[in-house]
């Protein structure tokens, strides 16, 4: 399994995320300028704040030429992974339903969160079972994610729904909970929290963010 | 054409920036200011204002979170 994980000017995530990926295969960056995902078996759009997050989070980036590609090899059914700013451009671009409010405390937030795992169903969360809890970090001050209601019953409903923050844990006011979510054919998931700061027991107490980068490959089996 | 886009959050969303202005307020002696809503203005200049919605649409606002308003100021 290769992985090509996105760079954008303002990333910050994307050497962690390049050393997760590592772990359970080959990993690449892909510049923004880049519309080549030649070799590339899945992409991860990282964290960090895409051009600035001027304008509104996610906004600017969608319209990369890096993500017109991701936007194809998605439509192919390739996996594509948003983890916090990816997330965000991931709903931007429309690839997931939703969008990404300011917490709703206002503060810029970095803590460990437990996660359930709601619908394991998609291809990131394939090495997980439902009512699994994940242990991962948050960091971010834009990760309330917002859909109307009508539209989260649709997606409670289909199964889109891919992890909540544990009771008592939701750290930004996210409507219902929800920290992740997948598109309808589950191949595409974006989620705030960031699991390629969750490989390593030693170095960050829980090594839980392996499963993730581990699914794609039993997706494929 | 020169105009203003007003973008603010729509309606029922939680606008945290705006309720810490609104809680602010008091403690400089004002009171009975309610409802406080904090948006984004953008000014441009457009040889072609036809496309000024559909750029709103695609980029100066997310329309499942922010309304906009166009308005022209100079033609």
């Amino acid at each position: 399994m290769r992985f090509g994980v996105l760079q954008f000017p303002g990333s910050c995530d994307e050497r962690d995320a390049i050393a997760a990926c590592g772990r359970v295969g080959e990993a690449e960056m892909i510049w923004h300028e880049s519309t080549d995902l030649s070799g590339v078996d899945a992409v991860v759009v990282p964290g960090g704040f895409s051009y600035g997050d001027y304008l509104r989070v996610g906004a600017i980036a969608r319209f990369a030429p890096a993500m017109e590609a991701v936007t194809r090899f998605a439509a192919d059914g390739g996996p594509v992974l948003g983890i916090c700013n990816g997330f965000q451009v991931l709903c931007e671009a429309g690839l997931l339903p939703g969008a990404l409010l300011p917490n709703e405390g206002r503060k810029f937030l970095c803590r460990q969160v437990d996660l359930e795992v709601v619908s394991a169903d998609s291809v990131w969360l394939g090495a997980t079972e439902p009512g699994q809890t994940l242990s991962i970090p948050v960091k971010h001050a834009n990760g309330r994610w917002f859909a109307p209601d009508q539209t989260v019953d649709a997606l409670e409903e289909a199964g889109q729904i891919a992890l909540r923050y544990a009771a008592g844990q939701n750290p930004n006011g996210s409507t219902r909970d929800i920290a992740g979510v997948t598109n309808e054919a589950g191949n595409v998931m974006g989620l705030m929290p960031h699991p390629e700061h969750a490989v390593d027991a030693a170095l960050t107490g829980s090594a839980d963010g392996l499963e993730i980068f581990r699914s794609p490959a039993l997706a494929t089996a | 054409m020169k105009a203003r886009v007003l973008i603010r959050p729509k309606e029922g969303i939680l606008d945290p920036q705006g309720k810490a202005v609104e809680r602010a307020l008091p403690a400089l002696g004002f009171e009975g200011i309610d409802n406080v809503r904090v948006g984004r203005l953008v000014e441009l200049e457009a040889d072609d204002p036809a496309h000024l919605e559909s750029l709103c649409e695609k980029l100066l606002a997310n329309p499942l979170i922010e309304d906009f308003e166009i308005e022209e100021i100079e033609a």
